[in-house]
């Protein structure tokens, strides 16, 4: 088949959204805002859950009970990331982690930075799995997840 | 109280590359040289602009290609006046239902040439049945608007 | 587990990049080729399902709208499922449903996607919500290296054990697809290539992962009686399970990974099978990543967890071994994304009725699909037999 017949058309399409995040979303970037990084506690389980939901999704529960957890945690799992894809938002390379901070009972995601993060090797000898990380904060807030910068990893 | 209930704004954008296969590829062009096409179907001999690959009613592969003319009649209309994110055309402007002379289904686009000031005029130019023909643009890409609209027929 | 139900008809597209073809006439492409296979016509299909993933994949929303005319679905019953990844078995397993309520005697389901038309890395961490998550996501690599990690450090598999045995399957994949004229990838590799292969997220290189696909997939779902009456060789379902998990990652355990557990636990127990690794002949598992196919093999009780690499490395997963996985060269070799899971049932449907050609395992009699969707969420098991 000759190229003339694959007739290609381009185009792009942007579609705008505006969402709620509702109480439990917003005080949570409230308290990012003051440096506190707050969990939910379930009254039926008892797990701690980052971020927090309005209700546990093992119980069906209302969770309604605040929780401080520790600003340091620990390496889950984490992927050294260096693929470009269209609208990315954070600059390649990074490092895309699952961490569980002291006090939670989830992992959540986030990102690990605070290092050289050109040698990948050199990365490796940093970030393991199992090894402990903590929260640097961004000066500015902006009412999101990267209000918290990265986590960077504890010597 | 309002200051718990946050709302963010997020835009998605995400790029295309449509394949258009033999079948448009060869229905565009057609536009760009001021041709309507369609295409015939050999068992029920249903005629489909634009052109199918195979006939919606058979599922068999359509046997020729036809040229058709360039108007119909109206088989309905509305007057877009409500805005919304990534429209086409500024409003107020009119999207009809045609079905063009030899062909046995709708066909959307455009109508122009009535005055979208006046709509009790517009009401009665544009009755059901009524006759319109193609305006062609100047500017070709094989695309859609390869037909700028379609106007009343005196 | 309501009345019994048979697969009459397989039909597939030949899968890769499809851009010859608007995507309405490649859906039509493979439901013409199953009413083939099924010898029936449109009108004796009583009602049709539809699966590809989010609209915003190929930027057309409805698709079931989209290929109205393309599966034959207008004036008749649709029904549009999603599960991301696990449609195709999940499109499956509502045909099935459909069926086995005594509601119709013959559904097509179709599955379908377009991948050349979109970006898909872009538009899949739109799976991702976008307050806590999207920022930092990296595409289906990302995850499945993620959870890949989290399972080898978990059970001590040393990296040099989890490469070697990661390349073997590659492989065993990619030689199994040159016996498969659908196939979107048809390449043999070795050991080495795959080791030294471009990094996509470490450790995963270029053969680990699957291609994104154009294809299209269509099965034909019927009851006893009607397969009776039409059909030689129908492949029959004997059991299915279906597990979900919570949204937000980081919540379950992906390492010892319930959804896939149950799932499998699930169908087997609907077809009686105590010993899998045994009974089954043939395994189409969903493979887009070479390490995470090994945590589904424990999953799905072939071999006791943390062990996967054992028995890879013995050869007991090739298509000469004790249990073959993926005889057709899988996911690795081919995903058209809503069509994949559908792909897999259909290939276990003509490996029971001996219809699979080249890539035929001498004498199956027992074969599992599956496939898993979102971001590590949900998994979906069909297990096909030839006797009732």
């Amino acid at each position: 088949m000759t190229k003339e017949e694959h007739r290609i058309v381009k185009g792009q399409i942007m579609v705008p959204y505006e969402l709620a995040l509702g109480r439990t979303w917003s005080n949570f970037y409230d308290y990012l805002k003051e440096e506190k990084i707050m969990g939910k506690k379930c009254r039926k389980c008892e797990r701690v859950l980052v971020p927090p939901r309005s209700f546990c999704p093992r119980c069906f529960e209302d969770m309604d009970e605040w929780v401080e957890v520790s600003q340091e945690g620990v390496v889950e799992t984490w992927v050294y990331v260096n693929m470009p894809f269209f609208a990315q938002e954070i600059k390649i390379p990074f490092i895309s982690a699952q961490i569980r901070l002291d006090g939670s009972d989830t992992g959540f995601i986030h990102q690990i930075a605070g290092i050289d993060l050109s040698d990948f090797d050199r990365v490796r000898e940093t970030v393991k799995l199992g090894g402990r990380v903590k929260a640097v904060w961004s000066k500015e807030k902006k009412g999101n997840i990267l209000d918290i910068a990265y986590f960077e990893p504890v010597k | 109280m309002a200051k718990e209930y946050r709302t963010i704004r997020n835009d998605v954008a995400l790029p295309y590359q449509w394949a258009l296969g033999k079948t448009w590829a060869k229905f565009f062009d057609g536009l760009k040289e001021e041709k309507i096409l369609g295409t015939k179907c050999a068992q029920c001999g249903k005629v489909f602009v634009p052109a199918r690959t195979f006939c919606p009613e058979c599922f068999k592969d359509m046997a020729e290609w036809v040229e058709v003319k360039p108007e119909g009649k109206i088989i309905t209309w509305t007057l877009v006046k409500a805005k919304y994110y990534g429209q086409v055309k500024e409003p107020p402007y009119i999207v009809a239902t045609i079905q063009l002379a030899g062909t046995d289904c709708g066909f959307h686009h455009f109508i122009g040439g009535v005055d979208l000031g006046d709509f009790k005029k517009m009401k009665r130019k544009l009755k059901r049945g009524a006759k319109v023909k193609a305006v062609w643009s100047l500017e070709k890409k094989a695309d859609i608007y390869d037909i700028a609209q379609f106007v009343p027929v005196k | 587990m309501g009345k019994a139900v048979a697969i009459i008809g397989t039909g597939q597209t030949k899968h890769g990049r499809r851009s010859d073809v608007c995507y309405p006439d490649l859906v039509r492409e493979a439901v013409s080729a199953a009413l083939e296979d099924a010898g029936i016509t449109l009108k004796d299909v009583d009602g049709v399902v539809l699966g590809t993933m989010p609209s915003m994949m190929e930027g057309v929303s409805s698709t079931h709208f989209y290929f109205a005319e393309a599966m034959g679905a207008f004036r008749k019953p649709v029904m549009k499922v999603e599960t991301c990844g696990s449609t195709g078995q999940s499109i499956g397993h509502c045909g099935f449903y459909w069926v086995a309520s005594g509601m119709a005697d013959v559904v097509l389901v179709v599955g379908s996607e377009k991948m050349s038309e979109g970006d898909g890395q872009a538009t899949m961490t739109t799976v991702f919500d976008p307050f806590f998550q999207r920022t930092f996501a990296a595409g289906a690599p990302g995850v499945f290296t993620m959870q890949s990690m989290e399972w080898m450090y978990r059970f001590k598999i040393p990296e040099e054990k989890g490469r070697e045995a990661a390349a073997m399957i590659s492989v065993s994949n990619h030689d199994n697809a040159m016996d498969n004229p659908y196939a979107h990838i048809r390449m043999r590799v070795t050991m080495d290539e795959v080791k030294n292969a471009r990094i996509i997220t470490y450790p995963v290189r270029l053969f680990d992962v699957c291609p994104a696909s154009d294809g299209a997939c269509a099965v034909i779902f019927a009851s006893k009686e009607k397969t009776k009456k039409i059909c030689k060789k129908p492949a029959w379902i004997k059991g299915l399970g279906f597990r979900g998990e919570e949204f937000f990652y980081g919540e379950s355990d992906k390492a010892i990974w319930m959804s896939a557990t149950e799932a499998a636990r699930e169908a087997y127990r609907q077809a009686g099978i105590r010993n899998p690794l045994k009974e089954l002949d043939v395994a189409e598992v969903y493979n887009p990543f070479t390490y995470q196919e090994m945590i589904f093999y424990e999953c799905f009780g072939f071999c006791p967890r943390g062990e996967a690499p054992d028995y890879v490395l013995k050869g007991t997963f090739k298509k000469n071994g004790q249990l073959p996985c993926c005889p057709s060269g899988g996911t690795l070799c081919t995903n058209p994304i809503g069509a994949t899971g559908l792909i897999r049932l259909a290939e276990a449907v003509l490996q029971v009725t001996g219809k699979a050609g080249a890539r035929q395992v001498e004498g199956a009699k027992l074969a599992l699909s599956h496939a898993m969707g979102g971001v590590d969420q949900f998994n979906a098991v069909t297990i096909v037999g030839s006797k009732l």
